[in-house]
């Protein structure tokens, strides 16, 4: 039963990261539909932000704050200098987004040298608990909790207020909301601001989880939460965060029980969502 | 008519002049130089094709021209955006049904009115703002007799009913300036009449200038104060509708033995 309760806990946690680095693609690929493959730049950058701004000033809070406005300003000039002439063009948005993917992960070897740097978890958020012989990991209820926020403040701003309901529309119709005086072109920089000031975060979380960081770090993830969004039906917030939680626990499961399908898992739950329900499990198009 | 005593370019809200475009070789709106008074009812006749969506797209600002210029309140908007436009005091309609498929009919209308009302992009409305948009947007709403439809999606309304939604997102912005493209395109003949009241109703106030495009020449007759004729691309003729209708030219062009019936009524 503890082993269950384990499983279940560290599966959680995987999945609120996975949903955590998910959910500012949810934003850009899933509602704006912009393929951008510069997402794992985005997450490594904010990585090593944190890590560097941790070590800088001792300040956990302060590292994923820099990390988040490091992550907002590169989207900035992403999108003002590489989305901005292809919206709406899915091919060059694939070559040009990789070409960043490249120009992200070389600046990283430039900026912090070549080799794989070290991630702390920081003191406060180090070690254990145990509560009736299972073992509950500080830094992994930690990233369940901010995922959790996460989740409630996105569905919050786009379902109550005002920016949420341009966002919510400018995706269905960017032309009418431009008739109804609004700049759409200025909130789509901000949606992407926030994707990318996301994928930083993720990025940061993910640091201390995983103990090391490197350039390329951002690939394998950014694959994992294409998939996510996918899986969660495109754009869908909820959607999102249940197929994180849902690849968190089934890679968990998985790696105990079945540990030579665990790699494969994901892309088996993608298959079966995908030939069940092609717009994905809370897609609503399609 | 005005008994405002200003100089003649005031009277005018809206003035182009040589406005043209062209698509490829083919000009589909060709020096056309337009004159819409302020708080008047004008409306742009033609045949299909003739170029009067697209002259509502130079004004409106979705299509940029190949020459000539718009000029709305005595000031050059050539250049500008649709935001800045409608931001100015000009709102549009569209000839294709144009609403938000998947927001609720209220939060169509919100939208909107939060646009007219913050012109700032400030993230958050206080509930209590936010409580004020949707009282607006629901007086908007009662006003085009879709009031029992707020918490419908937009696209499981009928077709006149988004025709009537359109109307209500465009009073909720309170243009000085509207610019409709056949309101009543498409929409059964039962449901014309709750068009026709409501557009009569802004009309009636007085405080808005009207431009409508619209076939149904009853329609036209019945609610201008001018009509101008579009035809090829060209304008070709401008005046008060009796004369429109008694004109040779447009007779000939365009009218021909069509619209006997609606000369006859309008002569009487
Ligand atoms: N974006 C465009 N590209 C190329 N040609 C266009 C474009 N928009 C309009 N046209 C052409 O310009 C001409 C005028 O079209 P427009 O839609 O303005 O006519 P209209 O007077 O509104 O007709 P209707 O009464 O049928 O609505 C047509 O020949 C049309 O094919
Ligand atoms: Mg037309």
């Amino acid at each position: 039963m503890n082993g269950i309760i384990n499983l279940l806990v560290n599966g959680l946690a995987t999945g609120m990261l996975i949903f955590l680095l998910a959910s500012g693609l949810t934003l850009i690929f899933g509602l704006m539909s912009v393929l951008n493959f510069a997402h794992g730049g985005l997450f490594a950058w904010g990585a090593y932000g944190g890590v560097w701004l941790y070590a800088a000033t001792g300040s956990f809070f302060v590292a994923i704050l820099g990390a988040v406005v490091i992550g907002m300003l590169l989207g900035l000039v992403l999108e003002r200098l590489v989305i901005r002439p292809v919206y709406g063009n899915h091919i060059q948005q694939i070559l040009v987004t990789l070409g960043a993917m490249l120009v992200l992960s070389e600046l990283l070897k430039v900026v912090f040298g070549p080799n794989p740097l070290k991630a702390d978890v920081p003191p406060l958020l180090n070690g254990s608990w145990e509560v009736e012989g299972v073992i509950l990991i500080k830094y992994r209820l930690f990233i369940i909790c901010i995922g959790a926020i996460v989740f409630a403040g996105l569905l919050f701003v786009l379902k109550r207020t005002k920016i949420g309901l341009i966002v919510r529309a400018g995706v269905m119709n960017p032309e009418m909301v431009q008739a109804l005086g609004i700049p759409i072109r200025r909130v789509f920089t901000l949606v992407f601001m926030a994707g990318a000031g996301l994928a930083a975060l993720g990025g940061a979380l993910l640091a201390p989880y995983s103990g090391v960081i490197f350039a390329e770090m951002g690939m394998q993830f950014a694959i994992l939460a294409f998939i996510v969004v996918v899986i969660g039906g495109m754009g869908s917030i909820q959607g999102s965060a249940f197929a994180a939680l849902l690849v968190g626990l089934s890679g968990a499961f998985m790696a105990y029980y079945v540990p030579e399908l665990s790699l494969a898992a994901n892309m088996l739950l993608m298959v079966i969502v995908l030939l069940i329900k092609p717009s994905g499990l809370f897609g609503a198009k399609g | 008519m005005s008994g405002r005593r200003t100089d003649q370019a005031d009277d005018m809200i809206l003035e182009t002049e040589g406005l043209t475009i062209a698509f490829g070789g083919h000009v589909a709106v060709q020096e056309v130089s337009l004159k819409v008074e302020r708080n008047r009812f004008k409306s742009i006749i033609g045949p299909n094709g003739a170029g009067k969506t697209t002259l509502f797209n130079l004004l409106s600002g979705q299509l940029r021209p190949t020459a000539g210029y718009v000029r709305f309140k005595g000031k050059d908007i050539t250049p500008l955006a649709p935001f800045q436009r409608t931001r100015l005091g000009m709102g549009r309609s569209f000839q294709i049904t144009n609403v938000f498929p998947n927001l609720t009919v209220l939060e169509n209308v919100r939208l909107a009115v939060q646009s007219q009302q913050g012109v700032r992009l400030n993230w958050y409305a206080s509930a209590k703002a936010y409580r004020r948009f949707e009282e607006e947007a629901k007086h908007w709403l009662d006003m085009v007799l879709l009031g029992n439809r707020i918490g419908v999606m937009a696209n499981y309304l009928a077709h006149g009913e988004k025709r009537k939604l359109e109307l209500a997102m465009l009073l909720a912005l309170q243009p000085d300036l509207l610019l409709l493209d056949e309101p009543t395109a498409g929409i059964s003949i039962e449901e014309v009449p709750a068009i026709l009241e409501v557009i009569r109703k802004v009309k009636e106030a007085g405080n808005r200038t009207i431009v409508l495009i619209e076939h149904k020449m009853d329609m036209v007759l019945d609610l201008s104060d001018s009509i101008a004729v579009l035809f090829n691309g060209k304008l070709l003729a401008d005046g008060r509708p009796e004369d429109i209708m008694n004109n040779e030219t447009v007779q000939a062009a365009y009218l021909g033995g069509l619209y006997d019936d609606a000369v006859a009524s309008a002569g009487d």
